[in-house]
């Protein structure tokens, strides 16, 4: 069956994460139809630009065991390979095609590197490790002003086809402008369920299996005689690549880029958050858990801003019902799920399934 | 069977002593003098990074320890340094009356007072944190590692409810303010201070660990825990004990290090945590001694390249980790069995 190969023989095997996906994928699909606010198709649009990092990252940690704090130091240099190149020549195809392909080969180096370093040792180096070599890129990217923008950041043009401004049909359909900035999203839309499959196709091959084997037992894999080194780092710089395409999507996205939009380390702790809630080990899981987060950072916030409304009698209850304070309820969720449901939605839906 | 077990004199003969890395401070901060030029600012510089090396050594000295004894990474502990710190500002600012007064004597209680209580609220977090967080987790690292890094973000927004999220100043009591002048170099009285703390703290450290029973278990423990508990003890306890020390050391060491940044964020903790990861993995993880040289070096090195060339600050702890390294692979003092 195609739609079998499509997604690798790897199905929801749930009827009720199978709905939930499907209607995610056409919420998405149709999200300049449903919804074409500039708000509500930015948060489509931040969504799609989620599941491709959360996916990435579920290969490392999800798939191999891995647990690496500069995921962002990736995303981020795919964000800064558009930006730098669209701001310094010409908005043209060329330029940005020159920065992703840049922004792809550092990324790659740059993982190799780390990961030949300190992927012989233990994986509780390697988190250690990669947490100070973010840091330290992040305060690179902000001390080279020149390249960068420092603080402030880069803002850039993008080619005349892709701008919110250029329309493409006199008309618009459905009540929708067929403009650039349509287009952009369509571009975003396809990149991600690309990427998406082609992390299926990689979590599912032959080389899949033995990075779970690796993650189940390294002694035994290693053992058995796959070298552990080698499909670690393997493991590390797919999920780098994957990531800086993620990067150059969210550039694609806002045409603007700057330390705090794709480097800081809140972000990180977000991907750590959304792939743990969506479920470790299931591709499908970042989906789900990416577009969960988005919506609940989006409007999440008002809820808690009601509740904390009505809990103004008690002022300690309103302070930890503050909207700012989303991440506390996020933390805890987090703590619950790493405990109770290990496996995240996507497993705990398909236990039920199984279980039936 | 506790005969056996007593404490014993000095802990290895002095010839399988490994005096090499004991070599790497003075040999860094002499290779910087000529590059420096003026000793005075290099005596300055030296006293500064000293300072900080001696903070970070308090707070890196309480995970090295928790590391070693049970195998537990405790990505949170950057949170007790600053619930430390944060304890610190409201302890000085019910003090006025000490810590403006002019006598040096008042300024020193309200400090120590501050010290004490932060070390008590971050050592009673600790033991709900090992209770509540680490236990469910132990010999699992990847979850150990997710677990303690959730701690973090709940800590941390904890703070910012109870304190509120922005920037806070903690200021130095009035007569620890300025510097000492010895001969043309100037030398902050708080660094004085701090290098002193931090001094205290090793000693105290060194000498529970090497002088006392509870110090062999622990070393034992570091060693070999399966076989101390095949001995009769329980080192779940000695563990929960270590940890709450460890946290506790932790709320010194944000006390001392927001009284020498002057202030405190909510965010510091994961600032510091950073340094914290160079240090121990420079030092060796589960080493004590290691922790002091890792931490030292990575204080001067900030102080002397923040000096020489600020932007690469950061990157110059990178490189140090890396080249101690590809010295000695699993850090200065390798501890066996980790």
């Amino acid at each position: 069956m195609t739609l079998n190969r499509l997604l690798s023989n790897d199905l929801p095997r749930s009827k009720l994460l199978t709905a939930v996906l499907l209607t995610l994928f056409l919420l998405l699909a149709l999200a300049p139809f449903i919804a074409p606010g500039v708000n509500a198709l930015s948060v489509a649009a931040k969504a799609l630009i989620f599941i491709v990092l959360v996916a990435s990252f579920d290969l490392l940690l999800g798939y191999t065991g891995i647990v690496s704090f500069a995921h962002t130091m990736f995303f981020g240099i795919g964000a800064y390979g558009v930006a730098i190149a669209c701001s310094r020549w010409d908005a043209t195809w060329l330029s940005l095609g020159l920065g992703i392909v840049t922004a792809l080969i550092l990324s790659l180096l740059l993982a190799l590197a780390i990961g030949l370093f300190s992927l012989r040792v233990r994986a509780i180096f390697f988190a250690m490790i990669t947490l100070a070599i973010a840091s330290a890129f992040q305060t690179l990217a902000s001390q080279l002003s020149e390249i960068t923008g420092g603080e402030d950041g880069l803002n850039f043009r993008l080619p005349d086809m892709l701008a919110s401004g250029y329309m493409y049909l006199e008309q618009p359909i459905f009540g929708v402008s067929i403009s650039g900035r349509f287009l952009t999203y369509y571009i975003l839309f396809f990149a991600a369920l690309a990427m998406v499959l082609a992390l299926l196709r990689i979590v599912n091959s032959p080389f899949g299996r033995v990075l779970q084997a690796i993650r189940e037992n390294e002694f035994r894999a290693e053992a058995i005689g796959y070298r552990v080194v080698v499909y670690r780092t393997i493991s590390s710089v797919l999920s780098a690549l994957f990531a800086t395409m993620a990067g150059v999507m969210l550039a694609l996205w806002l045409r603007y880029n700057g330390p705090d939009t794709s480097l800081s380390f809140e972000i990180m702790l977000d991907v750590l958050l959304i792939v743990v809630i969506g479920g470790m080990g299931t591709i499908y899981g970042s989906v789900i858990g990416a577009v969960l987060f988005v919506i609940a950072q989006s409007y999440l916030q008002d809820l808690l801003k009601l509740g904390s409304d009505a809990a103004s009698g008690l002022p300690w209850l309103a302070a930890l019902l503050s909207p700012d304070r989303w991440l506390l309820w996020l933390g805890v969720l987090f703590v619950l799920s790493v405990y109770y449901f290990p496996t995240g939605i996507v497993g705990r839906l398909r236990n039920r399934a199984a279980k039936l | 069977m506790s005969n056996t077990l007593t404490a014993s004199g000095p802990a290895k003969p002095a010839v399988d002593f490994d005096w090499k890395p004991l070599l790497l401070v003075p040999v860094l901060a002499l290779l910087v003098l000529p590059v420096i030029g003026s000793p005075s600012t290099w005596l300055t510089l030296t006293v500064a990074g000293l300072a900080m090396g001696m903070i970070i050594f308090v707070i890196a000295s309480g995970l090295t320890l928790v590391f070693g004894l049970m195998d537990v990474l405790n990505f949170g502990h950057g949170v007790f340094i600053a619930l430390g710190a944060f304890v610190a500002t409201t302890i000085l600012g019910v003090m006025p009356g000490w810590t403006a007064s002019p006598e040096l004597w008042r300024n020193l209680i309200a400090v120590f007072a501050a010290m004490l209580v932060a070390m008590a609220v971050a050592g009673a977090v600790g033991l709900a944190f090992e209770r509540v967080l680490v236990r469910p987790v132990y010999g699992q690292h990847l979850k150990q590692i997710l677990i303690t890094m959730g701690g973090m973000i709940i800590g941390e927004e904890l703070i910012k409810v109870i304190w509120g999220p922005q920037q806070i100043p903690l200021m130095l009591p009035e007569g620890l303010r300025g510097a000492v002048i010895v001969g043309d170099a100037a030398i902050e009285k708080f660094r004085l201070l701090a290098v002193l703390m931090g001094g205290l703290v090793f000693v105290a450290l060194a000498w529970v660990l090497t002088r006392t029973k509870i110090g062999l278990l622990i070393r034992a423990g570091v060693e070999n825990s399966e076989m101390v508990e095949s001995l009769g003890y329980r080192i779940r306890r000695l563990f929960v004990a270590v940890f709450v020390v460890g946290s506790a050391l932790a709320g010194l060491g944000g006390v001392m290090w927001g009284l020498y940044q002057q202030t405190v964020i909510p965010q510091m903790g994961a600032q510091v945590n950073i340094l914290i990861f160079i240090v121990i993995i420079i030092g060796g993880l589960g080493s004590t001694g290691g922790a002091l040289i890792g931490a030292l070096l990575v204080g001067l090195m900030a102080n002397y390249t923040g000096f020489l060339a600020p932007k690469v600050a950061l990157f110059s702890n990178i490189a140090l980790m890396v080249a101690i390294l590809l010295w000695r692979p699993r850090g200065i003092y390798p501890v066996a069995n980790r």
